[in-house]
């Protein structure tokens, strides 16, 4: 299964202020482990939301709002998509996540929807699609 | 823990941390066996254990402190037994190491090796591709014998049987826990790659059972691909043999109908693709070419697969790179399938008239006998050439020779296409 790692924005984090060399330091690591353990699939850290934009979509309209927005801990500060067997271990693996100054913050983990949780969305012209023939082989795949 | 249960817990970890402290143990011990015991008995006390003290701060590392203890107990009851001298010798490096703090946290190179040491010996050639493969998923991927049994449908006890006769046969053919040396690493590695390989292949197109495809067993085969490609970055195979199974895998929403059938990768719906595992696999692929070391069959298919990627739709494919790779693959690894695939990328890209050439040569191949893709290939770009008396001949062979039903009915629909006017 696949796991959406969202790392909530603090005011620090919010406030545009980079993280300690420390900090850095024990991100690198922990994020070279992840990829040695073959567990991450990618991860970014995102600008405050005062460089980012919302747009509030009502009936027609289309409402562009410019950040920064009121509702900190509500906010995203980066997020990782990780490959795991279980929401277990993607909790093992959050417990694992550097956090030096020992600052309060949030980290939430939601599982991705995999093929196996589709099934019933596809389109009509995909199921008649499938019904027709296909003969040739699947070249190279 | 907030109500979850700590046995989860104690998996998680265990699934997490089990290869390296195998492998990692497997160093003092020098024997898989006795490693993978005593790993298995620091699990047993964890799960004894945590429930009442709580998970600790760095399990990996009280996992590898429990299981060395375990190892030393060992070694003394046997030095009261009168053991060999040998043994001893290991016992007092198991004793003075014992004492190292954080050994699993420490040292990152004598990890690698470690673990590499262990790759190469679940992945040995002395054991039988089944073999390596149950005994890589145990001892790598940390999975249980029976969810090793469950993914490959076959019963606990036959799968534990199997898991047994493999250590056996490491032990009984004095298989060291090694690196092998450079001149043999192409050809050990080879092995390895096999494993990954199979392993994702069996989670690709299921060989049996009712699923077409087994999602975990792509998912442990990219995972050990990817570590296998941060331990040896430099061989172009490893990153060769990563980069398709990403591409594969990206594909696997697409690939799939609601009624459980193959969607075939020309008419996939490439907006369902997994954008971020193609790129993912592109980038694999780059990395293979990066290392200027020879280009194997993983990476040439590889690029097979990355020339499908890269096109935004079924027509944008570049057809003619692709016989290119072909013709390279079937230098390197010459098979009458390979032989088949290069003549439909023909036919793609040069017309029918150019596959149809290759596909008759293929005849005469017994190994293609019993294939109903040959007649159902040759069908095709008859039918293209406008021969469709033969065409039909061709489609109702590949008919009689497909096990499967709705393959099978959709080889007679066109058979009977090319009977009726148009």
């Amino acid at each position: 299964m696949r796991v959406m790692v969202l790392i909530k924005a603090t005011e620090q984090s919010e406030a545009g202020e980079m993280p300690s060399q420390e900090l850095l330091e024990e991100m690198t690591a922990f994020n070279e482990e992840l990829v040695r353990a073959g567990v991450m699939l990618a991860g970014e850290g995102l600008h405050p939301s005062s460089e980012g934009v919302r747009v509030e979509f009502s009936g027609r309209e289309r409402r562009v709002i410019d950040g920064p927005f009121a509702e900190t801990k509500e906010l995203l500060a980066g997020y990782w998509l990780w490959q795991v067997r279980s929401m277990e271990e993607a909790i093992e693996w959050v417990r694992r996540i550097p956090n030096p100054t020992g600052e309060y913050g949030v980290v939430e983990v939601r599982p991705v929807f995999e093929a196996d949780d589709f099934g019933e969305e596809f389109t009509p012209e995909l199921r008649e699609r499938e019904e027709r023939l296909r003969a040739h082989t699947e070249a190279g795949a | 823990m907030a109500g979850r249960d700590v046995t989860r817990t104690v998996e998680a970890v265990w699934r997490i941390e089990s290869a390296r402290l195998i492998a990692g143990i497997g160093r003092l011990v020098r024997d898989v066996a006795l490693a993978e015991d005593l790993a298995q008995e620091a699990l047993v006390a964890a799960l004894e254990q945590w429930p009442e003290s709580g998970v600790p701060d760095n399990p990996g590392a009280w996992l590898m402190a429990t299981a060395k203890h375990r190892g030393v107990d060992r070694l003394r009851r046997a030095e009261v037994n009168q053991r060999k001298t040998e043994e001893l010798g290991r016992d007092a490096e198991l004793r003075s190491s014992a004492d190292e703090e954080d050994l699993a946290v420490a040292a990152d190179d004598p990890f690698d090796d470690d673990l590499l040491r262990l790759v190469f010996t679940a992945c040995h050639p002395v054991l039988s591709p089944d073999a390596r493969v149950a005994l890589t998923l145990r001892l790598l991927c940390g999975l249980t014998t029976r969810e090793i049994a469950r993914a490959y449908l076959m019963s606990e006890s036959a799968m534990a049987q199997r898991i047994v006769r493999a250590k056996r046969t490491l032990s009984a053919a004095h298989v060291p826990l090694a690196v092998p040396s450079p001149d043999e690493l192409r050809e050990r590695l080879a092995s390895v790659l096999e494993v990954v390989y199979l392993i994702f292949n069996e989670g690709y197109s299921a060989s049996a059972g009712e699923r077409l495809i087994r999602p975990e067993l792509m998912e442990e085969a990219g995972r050990l691909g990817r570590i296998l490609a941060e331990l040896l970055p430099r061989e172009a195979e490893v990153h060769g043999l990563v980069a398709p199974m990403e591409l594969q895998a990206s594909r696997t929403r697409a690939r799939i109908s609601p009624a459980g059938d193959q969607v075939l990768l020309l008419e996939q719906d490439r907006s369902r693709w997994d954008w971020v595992l193609v790129g993912r696999g592109l980038a694999e692929l780059e990395r293979a070419y990066a290392t200027r070391g020879p280009i194997g069959p993983y990476t040439l298919q590889a690029g097979i697969a990355a020339c499908h990627a890269r096109a935004r739709t079924a027509g944008d494919t570049d057809w003619e790179r692709i016989v290119a790779l072909y013709d390279g693959l079937a230098q390197l690894m010459p098979s009458p399938v390979v032989e088949l695939n290069r003549a439909v990328a023909v036919g793609m890209a040069f017309g029918p008239e150019a596959a149809l050439e290759i596909v008759d040569r293929l005849q005469a191949e017994p190994a293609l006998d019993n294939y109903h893709q040959l007649p159902s290939v040759r069908g095709d770009l008859l039918d293209k050439l406008g021969r469709l008396d033969e065409a039909r001949a061709e489609f109702e062979r590949a008919a009689r020779r497909t096990v499967n039903s709705r393959q099978r009915a959709a080889l007679l629909e066109r058979a009977t296409a090319c009977a009726s006017p148009r």
